[in-house]
Order: structure tokens, then C-alpha cells, then sequence
């Protein structure tokens, strides 16, 4: 088995290992989000500092939603659509985590210094 | 109305190369009736054939098989024209333009295994552009290049090793002419 690998080819799964290596902490490194950005309707209600731990609650078309910052994680904790998707996606902590409540119009989003993604779609 | 008769010759590389291509289009159906973890992630074995026949006959051979596998292959799956089939195709084109390059190595000194993590690489690499260009125009598609690139680097090595072993076996049964380019 051994002897079918050349030295150059050694060079090569080095080489290739460490790139491989070097892009999980490049591109799965978490940017810490600094603040929440609460939007109703597309419009911005609120930027909440993730610093402090607040709650606070979004009027939608359907009634409203609670939203709450805890130790440097945001969440939806109760919001009145039928399907509870944002309110299940639990606790948001990546920059560029989404959480949106549809059909009441209500959406949370971390948000850092530099915008990486304005949403991940898997 | 003259009757008109075309005839086409086909040369023993002509043969050959069809032989070759059958066996790399057999290898991906097998690989599609693999159920996969992870979708997207696939062990590429036709890529072997691809290695074995760079090796024995020369770039232009290569390429041929690896563009016939992946239409040959799409027409029997069903994918031909899809969206799969150009990410496929534009993989086959990347990495060839690799294997192309990594030819020019010296051969003391790299063998199949280098050329099949190169190409596994750049394979990649051309899906997730043409993804990225076309299908998904977000950065949120690099998220999925760490462990792509961790399952390319794997199955280009095992792949890399499995064509050095065939190649090891000695010449072919049939003598391969002269790589033609």
C-alpha cells in the first residue's frame, strides 16, 4: 500500500490536508454577533444589544411576538403563526442566524461588524 | 436520390476509449444506488478509470472518457440537462483542466495519487462555482466547503490509491499505443 504513494505525492495529501485543515476554523468560525435586529413587516423595530439581556414584544398583523436576549443569544419565545417555525428554531447565536415568523411579519436576525450571509437557506 | 453510405472508422483508440467509458458509466450507476449520509457527497469512482486511462493513454483519452461518463451517465439516470448534470459536467471540465496541469509534474515523483487528489479538489472546486454563479448566488454556500473538501481530499486519496494499484498490475492485456498527446 505504502510504496504506491511517491514522495511527491506525500507532498501533495500534506499540502492538501492542511488547506482542508485550515478551512474549517476559516470558514466555520463563529463572528460573534454583537446586536438583534427586530423587523415587523420588513421594517426595522428595534436593534437590541446581545450585551444585555432584554424581552420585548413586536405587534404583527396576526398579534404579537416575544422576542428575548439572554447571554449573547437572541430567540423567538412565543409568536402566534400556525407553524411555530421561528419560535422552534429556539436560540440564535451566529451572525447572520435568521429567524423569521411568517405569516406574522416578524423576523429576528443576529447581526455583527460585517454582514456574512443575510440568510442560510438549509 | 444517390445513395449516400458514411462510414465511420473507428481506430482502436476509438474502442478503447468506448470500452473505458462503459466501465466509468457502470461505475457511477453502481455509485448512484449507494445510498449517500450526506447529499453531495459521493466516492467518485469513475474517477479511477479517468486515472488509469490518463496514465496508459494520454490526456485526450482521459478526457474523453470522463466527458462521455458524465453524459453516458445522466442520459441513464435521467439527469441529462438538469441542474445535477452541469454541476457534474462542470466538475469533469475542472478537474480535467487539473489532471492537465498535474501531468506536467514530474512523474518520479507524483504518481495517480497526487493527480486524484488535485483533480478531486479542483472537482469541487468548479461544482461550488457553478453553484454559486448559477444555482445558489450566496456566500452561505463556503459554509459547506470545509467538510466537502474533508470527503474530496478522502475519496481523491482511496480513489488515487485503487487506480495506483490497478496500474501496478503490470501493462494492460492489450498493449496501449503511444499517449497520443
Amino acid at each position: 500500500m505504502l510504496r504506491l504513494l511517491r514522495p511527491g505525492d506525500w507532498l501533495t495529501l500534506a499540502i492538501a490536508a492542511l488547506l482542508v485543515g485550515a478551512s474549517f476554523p476559516l470558514l466555520w468560525s463563529r463572528e460573534l454577533a454583537d446586536r438583534a435586529v427586530v423587523r415587523s413587516a420588513g421594517r426595522i423595530v428595534a436593534e437590541l444589544p446581545l450585551s444585555r439581556d432584554h424581552s420585548m414584544r413586536v405587534a404583527g398583523p396576526l398579534g404579537e411576538s416575544v422576542i428575548a436576549v439572554e447571554r449573547g443569544r437572541a430567540r423567538v419565545v412565543s409568536d402566534p403563526s400556525p407553524r411555530q417555525y421561528c419560535v422552534r428554531q429556539g436560540w440564535l447565536e451566529r451572525t447572520g442566524d435568521i429567524a423569521i415568523c411568517l405569516p406574522n411579519q416578524v423576523s429576528l436576525e443576529l447581526a455583527g461588524r460585517s454582514r456574512r450571509y443575510d440568510s442560510l437557506s438549509y | 436520390m444517390t445513395r449516400s453510405v458514411i462510414e465511420l472508422e473507428a481506430t482502436r483508440e476509438d474502442r478503447h476509449v468506448a470500452r473505458m467509458a462503459a466501465a466509468a458509466i457502470a461505475l457511477s450507476l453502481a455509485e448512484a444506488a449507494i445510498p449517500s449520509p450526506v447529499p453531495g457527497i459521493k466516492p467518485g469512482l469513475a474517477n479511477i478509470v479517468v486515472l488509469l486511462v490518463l496514465s496508459r493513454w494520454g490526456f485526450r483519452a482521459a478526457a474523453w472518457v470522463s466527458l462521455l461518463r458524465v453524459v453516458g451517465a445522466s442520459l441513464l439516470l435521467g439527469s441529462f440537462l438538469s441542474p445535477g448534470f452541469f454541476l457534474s459536467l462542470g466538475g469533469a471540465l475542472t478537474s480535467l483542466a487539473a489532471l492537465a496541469a498535474t501531468r506536467t509534474l514530474p512523474e518520479r515523483w507524483f504518481g495517480p495519487v497526487s493527480h486524484s487528489i488535485l483533480a478531486a479538489l479542483a472537482h469541487l472546486a468548479g461544482q461550488l462555482a457553478i453553484a454559486w454563479l448559477w444555482l445558489i448566488p450566496h456566500a452561505g454556500i463556503l459554509y459547506l466547503v470545509p467538510a466537502l473538501a474533508a470527503a474530496a481530499l478522502g475519496f481523491g486519496v482511496v480513489n488515487g490509491l485503487a487506480a495506483a494499484r490497478l496500474l501496478d498490475r503490470g501493462p494492460e492485456t492489450e498493449p496501449a499505443p503511444q499517449p497520443t498527446s
